[in-house]
């Protein structure tokens, strides 16, 4: 049982502080993804669960306990690191088998445990090699085999995919999800791919300059995203967002365009004030040729220029020209839409977010 | 007109090789060639007499030369060993100091920056049974209530001679293991403080096999140092009391100088640059193999 807490964290180096003050409740077994874009304070926060920096304020519990003082072996954890770091004296099967050494396991039980995780990882043909005769794929996929190797409480990956091919990636992350199935441990990973967030996490904690924005399911931080941050990090491409003014039942954008307001903020809104617009790109679409059949009662048709589009295969991202910029829409079904044509675009307003303009909280409707 | 054939970078190298044969290759062969000469110097004829290997029998046969050249090795190992521990001691402090640690890094420096003589001279003062500080401190701090003939008994002449050398030239090793200190990437000690080591089992199985050829190539260069020892020895004892200190080259000087026999001294001489090759050779080997063992790059 080994639940991770964090309360009140904060992490100063020297004066400047990078980590202000967090509170999140990991629970036993949950895979938790933390994400932000660089700089947020993720690796900070997860080498701080490690025991790898000192905590500057708050607690770190694993398991109930507070671990704020002891030392990384004392934690019972695992890491796979941004860099690697594998011991580059030792081969592949040493270092995977390393920490089982460390803690005198025979080396009958050593083999077959690094063995298995070979096999699981596709390592068995370089278990004699040493780090330095492998791709950096490989290294991580080693990396990853000494984490698994140990069978901690807790898994902490630091970007641990960065460094693999669309392909290999894709795999691994399987094989991650598979391993989360399989070894009953809470683990916590650090990423700035939202597709790896997404697809891996049980929870997902959006990062932003130290402080936590949102925690929550994949699909409550894309479909209520708690702030204009969030919205426009989760999601790719990212959300459509513009300022409006609320004026008489519409919303007003600069440039003069009128959309009605959203059927679930009508009571909320006063007139004169100002809010952030949001819609995704799924959620505007020429007429007729939407992802997903929107609420005709909220749909409102605009005829709009495209300015280029993007075929990607299945469906296609249209880019086209509203108030002054150019707002993505995703549709199916291609035909052919030439740069300059006029489209209607259907906006499916039951699916709008609102963000207000000072402190970027999402409107509640 | 026979220079019109060489070509122009030939020409323009002739210089240096001048020079270079004039300064090194010739005094070498002529050392070489007298090592088969009963040449001395106050008779200079003896210079064209030439007797083959017995000059190299006589030294190989010579029990006093092996006396030396065996207690030349000691000095290297017990030496080596303990600027090797204390280098290595110092490098981590260093390293783990969080403020001044340039000025440490400069400090450290300092034993280095004195020649071997005045280095020789200080030991040889601070050893002195009568007026010495060792012994002044000894007896102020009532360790001991005799005055210690330091320089004098033939066994602690080694030791005074051994401390001098260590305490002149740890800062290679320090230096050395420090830089590797400083070059060693961060994360492999952290994935095994991560993997459950204690801190000595980090040092034991992470950093250690990490600063090894940094070690070695402390060690070679110390290895050159110390086989070739001289000046502080011939400062602080001569090679006395007794002949109780005598190391190769001192017998060489002495062969050579005092004794004026530059023929044998030169056999002497070629003799004891094979120990210096040897360890060097054996050093390096070991250099390739730890840097083999971590996959270093350079
Ligand atoms: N040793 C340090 N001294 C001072 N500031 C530091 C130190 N280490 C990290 N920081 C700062 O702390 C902040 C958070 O760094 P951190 O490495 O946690 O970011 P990150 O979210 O992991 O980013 P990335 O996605 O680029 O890895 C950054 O602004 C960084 O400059
Ligand atoms: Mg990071």
């Amino acid at each position: 049982m080994a639940p991770v807490t964090l309360r009140k964290l904060v992490k100063r180096y020297g004066a400047l502080e990078v980590v202000h003050g967090i509170d999140l409740e990991v629970k036993d077994r949950e895979f938790i993804a933390l994400v932000g874009p660089s700089g947020c304070g993720k690796s900070t926060t997860l080498r701080m669960i490690a025991g790898l920096e000192d905590v500057s304020d708050g607690a770190i519990e694993i398991g109930g306990h507070k671990v704020n003082d002891l030392p990384p072996r004392a934690r019972n954890i695992s890491m796979v690191f941004q860099s690697y770091a594998l011991y580059p004296h030792m081969t592949v099967a040493e270092n995977m088998g390393f920490s089982l050494k460390i803690a005198g396991r025979k080396p009958d039980e050593i083999k077959a445990r690094v063995d298995e995780a070979a096999a699981i990882l596709d390592l068995g043909h370089l278990l004699e090699r040493r780090p330095s005769q492998l791709s950096g794929g490989q290294r991580q996929r080693v990396a990853m085999g000494r984490a698994i190797v140990r069978q901690p409480d807790v898994f902490l990956f630091d970007e641990p995919l960065s460094n693999l091919d669309a392909k290999l990636r894709t795999q691994v992350r399987t094989e991650i999800k598979k391993l989360h199935a399989r070894m009953q441990a809470t683990m916590i990973y650090v990423t700035h791919d939202q597709v790896e967030a997404m697809t891996l996490s049980d929870r997902i904690v959006i990062m932003r300059d130290g402080y936590i924005e949102q925690v929550g399911t994949p699909e409550e931080v894309f479909q209520r995203p708690a702030t204009k941050f969030v919205a426009g990090f989760i999601g790719s491409p990212p959300m459509n967002m513009d300022e409006v003014i609320v004026e008489n039942g519409a919303l007003v954008f600069a440039s003069g365009i009128r959309l009605p307001i959203p059927p679930r903020f009508a009571k909320s809104l006063r007139p004169g004030q100002k809010v952030t617009f949001g819609l995704r790109p799924d959620d505007i679409y020429p007429s007729g040729h939407g992802l997903h059949a929107g609420d005709p009662a909220a749909v409102h048709e605009i005829e709009l220029p495209v300015s280029i589009t993007e075929p990607l295969g299945n469906e296609t991202l249209v880019f086209i020209q509203f108030n002054g910029r150019d707002w993505v829409s995703r549709m199916l079904n291609p035909r052919p839409l030439a740069s300059g044509e006029k489209v209607r675009m259907s906006f499916d307003l039951s699916r709008a977010h609102l963000f207000d303009i000072d402190t970027g909280k999402a409107l509640e409707g | 007109m026979k220079l019109k054939k060489l070509s122009a970078p030939a020409l323009l190298l002739l210089p240096a090789f001048v020079v270079l044969a004039a300064v090194i290759v010739l005094p070498l062969l002529f050392s070489f060639y007298s090592s088969f000469t009963p040449f001395r110097l106050t008779k200079p004829e003896t210079l064209w007499v030439f007797v083959g290997l017995r000059n190299y029998v006589t030294v190989l046969s010579n029990a006093e030369f092996w006396v030396a050249f065996g207690r030349t090795v000691l000095l290297l190992t017990v030496a080596l060993n303990a600027e090797m521990l204390l280098g290595l001691g110092l490098a981590l402090l260093v390293n783990k100091a969080t403020h001044g640690q340039r000025l440490l890094r400069t400090a450290m420096m300092f034993p280095m920056m004195f020649s071997p003589v005045l280095v020789g001279f200080q030991f040889k003062f601070l050893f002195n049974d009568n007026i010495g500080f060792v012994n002044n401190a000894l007896q102020s701090l009532g360790l001991t209530d005799q005055a210690i003939p330091w320089l004098i008994d033939g066994n602690l002449a080694l030791l005074s001679i051994i401390i001098a050398e260590v305490w002149s030239s740890t800062a290679v090793f320090a230096i050395l293991i420090l830089a590797g200190l400083l070059a060693m990437p961060k994360d492999p000690v952290e994935a095994a403080h991560v993997d459950g080591c204690t801190p000595w089992q980090t040092f034991r199985y992470v950093t250690w096999p990490y600063l090894m050829p940094f070690a070695f190539i402390a060690m070679t260069i110390r290895s050159l140092d110390v086989a070739r020892a001289y000046d502080i020895v011939k400062i602080m004892t001569d090679g006395g009391p007794a002949k109780r200190t005598e190391l190769l080259w001192t017998l060489v000087g002495r062969t050579a100088y005092a004794d004026a026999r530059m023929g044998l001294a030169n056999a002497m001489a070629y003799v004891a640059i094979l120990l210096s090759i040897v360890f060097t050779v054996y050093f390096f080997r070991k250099l390739a193999a730890a840097r083999q063992q971590i996959g270093a790059e350079w």
